[in-house]
């Protein structure tokens, strides 16, 4: 069947079967290979994107369901000229990522939960970010980086 | 950089762009022209005859394009998985080593054991034809624990392996154990299980195997942290390929801790395939496969003695081990619990008289092999949990019994084979409990009480060994292979630099904190230097990184090359300034004449060096590029002290890590802010170890319980605390840097210390781990106290 949305700003329509999940729609058919998929219950949160605006697991959901949404990936946070949203600088600046993998997914529900949440306290940070799994930080970092973030978005 | 001496300064990460943009690019990022899709057909049982397998309506379904078997991989002489440490047991006999096929040839032996594989042209092709491969196996009694599978009458796994032994291992003096123990004051005895954990990585491993029949070479692109030793055991021990026709390529990897250290069935399987489809193939572990394919760690039964003297001196320890090897030998699996292990017993102290005996067992479980921390953990945890244990037995403050036993003197012989070259352990004590506020602990601990709340404090002083390793040290202990370090460092003719390691960094962070020791040493800006590593293609050898060794060997081997830089490029400036080349200094990026004005700098030596007009040709051959090999002396033994303070709810049972000080020693430090990210990772791992993590096999259907993130609690933001951490520093003796390494210190000190914590909250003796709610509810409710 025939899907069409808006991801990172272009207008992009594919063929793809029905049970294609957005993930593998993202990853395969658009190369946007920064979502990355680190489990199959939705569990760790490495998939996670906007859609309108809200952060979403996309492995949680199929790929016909996002139709007509607007989409942005890790690809489409930071400014046209390279420029890194605050999220990703407060990241890089806190040492909140190691080997990466997760950190595309955590940087995505990290803008959204300081959206919903614009100073949040350490325990809303802790609270708001366990569905998102990272083996490497061990969080301390990546919590440094939210609260440094949320004070300049 | 302003300054080009970055050592011991923050820099931040040159990697970081690119993961924080999306453009990392890991193995299933990798999709190569004509790709197509590996799906695996696995075991549902832990012990199985397997008496056909069908391929006939999977070949049927649609986009598959071949199927194979383990037959297939016999008829094609394909090998079994190698195992590179041989562990000589008690009886002078080498270790029982059972066969590890690819692919199961007549047999499975553990749930996710591989049985065949479909190749096609989606994942989903290949995922819907692995269910229509039709295989009749005949189910046979399976053992999931190492107690039950040492018991007579056991079901056999292994007709190699009679009685499920792979080896009776000891080391140290039995008979000075066993007078030490007849006559001491106080024998603190326990007997502990030491959780079977499952690694997760957040990446799932993943490889993507093409052949080109131009040249008839393979390139294999795999999540792996060792690609050349991925490519000697798999060419020359399990393929007999040409070594110099396979390149292997670990690109970004999302994280090993030891788990994609090993050479697995899948990668041999994919490669050989590549061949027979003439295709790519690329496989990615669904999660749940992870879980049931990707070695597991620790798994340990253990009864352990210590001897103490009327003031708490340690006269004597005494453990004994049952170890589960699972279903066959992992690549590094015997060594793990033996060499690894019973090394680390004496800890920080002055033991006289460590005996060790560790029995190697078969179970119907997932390989065990090394993971962060690989047997020290284990190790650490026998001790301190003995120690303090000890210490409340004999009303004995438990920092105060650290402290009398603490180990003072260097370099320090232990009766268990190593010999500590540097440390200061009080003082890191003294620090982690200043940081601790210890002090204050009883105040805390009363406030908690009146709101109904449990407070308790418990200590770990751990010691571990890494840089691994001296290879003759090695060698005479079992390794298959020596275990150093390659690097080189290529200076461009604009003066830039390119440095090759044979270290592997997926999450290390290697690209920043080489290219700080490489810089500071040119007097070069850090952006000036990048490292490749990972790719047999382009970097001459490497051992990869694995037991904190990156930087204590692989830095080492770097420094090593820069040396050779250094000295050819006094030579060439020696020559631009017409003086002799003894004369030459190097500082701060400059050469210069001693005792002159006369000086050229690093950059002009560069170019000449490739593009001269004049060269004294005569004496020297053109180009700035040198390679260095380095095999340490000894290992590096970082140590430090960790405190835990838990406040538990006895209402829920639920435990709250409240705060959580690690000291550490780990020498030198090049990038503190890499180094904290290490030790603060490494904690969050043996925190879970400690309070919510262990898989759990049925023990009547051999079935894995734990199978997913839904039954496997991994450690959330919302689990762990932020912590306190602070480094002491005695400088490595043994290489130039004096660094010891960090990656492996957090999961190693942390469960002991926590688990202690969590027995003085309650006033109990013992706590089985990872001390959930269930079992900290029960014992806080129960009457049985010590
Ligand atoms: S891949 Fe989507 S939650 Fe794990
Ligand atoms: S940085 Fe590796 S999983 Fe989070």
């Amino acid at each position: 069947m025939k899907i069409s949305m808006t991801v990172n700003g272009k207008p992009v329509s594919a063929e793809v079967e029905a049970r294609t999940l957005l993930v593998t729609f993202i990853r395969e058919n658009l190369r946007l290979t920064g979502t990355h998929v680190g489990c199959d219950t939705s569990q760790c949160g490495a998939c996670t994107i906007h859609l309108n605006g809200r952060a979403v697991k996309s492995c949680n959901i199929l790929a016909m369901q996002a139709e007509g949404a607007d989409i942005v990936t890790i690809e489409g946070l930071a400014k046209a000229d390279g420029t890194l949203h605050p999220m990703q600088e407060a990241f890089r600046e806190h040492h909140g990522l190691q080997c990466g993998f997760c950190t595309p997914g955590m940087v995505m529900s990290a803008v959204d939960l300081v959206k919903n949440h614009p100073n949040p306290s350490e325990e809303t940070i802790r609270a708001e970010l366990d569905g998102n799994l990272c083996r490497c930080t061990g969080y301390h970092n990546i919590v440094k980086a939210v609260k440094a973030a949320s004070a300049k978005m | 950089m302003g300054d080009m001496n970055s050592i011991g300064v923050s820099v931040k990460r040159k990697e970081d762009y690119r993961f924080l943009t999306g453009a990392g690019t890991y193995t299933d990022d990798v999709t190569l022209p004509h790709q197509s899709y590996a799906a695996f057909v696995r075991s549902p049982h832990a012990h199985a005859k397997v008496k056909s397998i069908r391929k006939d309506k999977a070949l049927k379904a649609p986009g598959v394009v071949a199927i194979f078997t383990g037959e297939d991989l016999a008829a094609a002489k394909v090998g079994g998985l190698p195992c590179g440490w041989l562990i000589t047991d008690v009886n002078a006999q080498p270790m029982k080593e059972p066969a590890h096929p690819c692919m199961a040839q007549g047999k499975v032996c553990h749930i996710g054991d591989q049985v065949a594989v479909v190749i096609a042209e989606t994942y989903d092709q290949a995922r819907d034809a692995a269910e229509l491969v039709e295989v009749d196996y005949e189910v046979l009694p399976a053992v999931v624990d190492v107690v039950s599978a040492l018991k007579q009458g056991a079901p056999v796994i292994h007709d190699a392996a009679p009685g499920n032994s792979c080896y009776v291992w000891a080391l140290g003096d039995k008979g000075a154990v066993d007078k030490a123990m007849a006559a001491a004051a106080h024998v603190t005895k326990l007997e502990f299980v030491n959780n079977r954990l499952i690694p997760n990585a957040i990446e799932p491993r993943a490889v993507n195997a093409s052949y080109a029949r131009h040249d008839e070479s393979y390139t294999l692109y795999v999540a792996n942290q060792n690609p050349h030793v991925e490519r000697l055991l798999m060419t020359a021990f399990v393929l007999g390929l040409p070594e110099q026709k396979v390149r292997v390529i670990a690109p970004d990897v999302g994280g090993g801790f030891g788990s994609k250290i090993f050479l697995y069935a899948e990668d041999v399987v994919l490669t050989w395939a590549s061949k027979q489809v003439n295709r790519p193939i690329k496989w990615t572990a669904e999660r749940s496969e992870s879980f049931m394919s990707d070695a597991h760690g620790r798994d340990h039964v253990t009864t352990a003695e210590l001897a103490l003297d009327k003031d708490g001196k340690f006269l004597a320890m005494r453990v004994r081990t049952a170890a589960a090897m699972g279903a066959y030998l992992s690549t590094f699996a015997s060594s793990v619990p033996t060499i690894l292990y019973a090394t680390l017993l004496a800890g920080q102290y002055t033991t006289p008289a460590i005996y060790a005996e560790v029995t190697g067992v078969f179970t119907n479980t997932v390989p065990v092999d090394a993971y962060r921390g690989a047997g020290r953990p284990e190790a650490t945890y026998v001790v301190e949990r003995l120690v303090e244990t000890a210490a409340r037995e004999m009303k004995l403050d438990p920092a105060e019994i650290r402290r009398r036993n603490f180990i003072k003197t260097f370099p320090y012989q232990t009766p268990v084979a190593l010999q500590y070259d540097i440390g200061d352990y009080e003082a890191t004590l003294a620090e982690a409990m200043k940081i601790a506020d210890v002090a204050g602990f009883p105040a805390r601990r009363a406030e908690a009480a009146k709101r109904g709340k449990k407070r308790g404090l418990g200590y770990s002083c751990y010691i571990e060994a890494c840089g691994l390793a001296p290879s003759s040290i090695a060698g005479a202990l079992g390794a298959r292979a020596g275990l150093f370090e390659s690097g080189e460092v290529r200076v461009h003719p604009t003066g830039k630099v390119t440095v090759f390691t044979g270290s592997h960094s997926h999450g290390q962070g290697h690209e920043t904190t080489f290219a700080q020791v490489v810089a500071s040493r040119l007097g070069i800006p850090v952006d000036d230097v990048d490292v490749v590593h990972g790719d047999t293609g382009r970097i001459a050898f490497g051992m990869g990184t694995y037991g904190s060794r990156s930087l204590a060997v692989g830095g080492t081997a770097i420094v090593k090359a820069l040396d050779k830089v250094v000295n050819k490029g006094k030579k060439i400036a020696a020559h631009l300034l017409e003086a002799s080349d003894t004369d030459i200094e190097f500082k701060d990026g400059v050469f210069t004449v001693a005792g002159t004005d006369k000086a050229v700098p690093f950059g002009a030596v560069a170019l000449t060096a490739y593009v001269p007009h004049n060269y004294p040709h005569d004496k020297l051959e053109p180009g700035l590029n040198e390679q260095a090999f380095y095999d340490p002396t000894n290992f590096t033994f970082p140590a430090g002290s960790h405190i835990c303070e838990v406040e538990i709810d006895p209402d829920t049972g639920i435990t709250k890590v409240v705060n959580f000080t690690a000291v550490d020693d780990f020498g030198n430090i090049v990038n503190p802010m890499i180094v904290e990210g290490q030790v603060h990772g490494g904690l969050t791992q043996g925190i879970g170890q400690a309070l919510t993590e262990g898989c759990v096999y049925d023990k009547e259907s051999g079935q894995l319980m734990t199978g997913s993130y839904l039954d496997y609690c991994m450690p959330r933001a919302d689990d762990v605390p932020s912590y306190k951490v602070g480094t002491k520093v005695t400088a490595c003796t043994h290489n130039p840097l004096g660094v010891k390494g960090c990656g492996e210190a957090g999961a190693i000190g942390s469960p002991p210390a926590l688990i202690n914590a969590i027995t003085d909250a309650l006033g109990i003796r013992e706590i089985e781990m990872p001390a959930t709610p269930e079992r900290v509810w029960r014992a806080a409710n129960s009457n049985k106290k010590a």
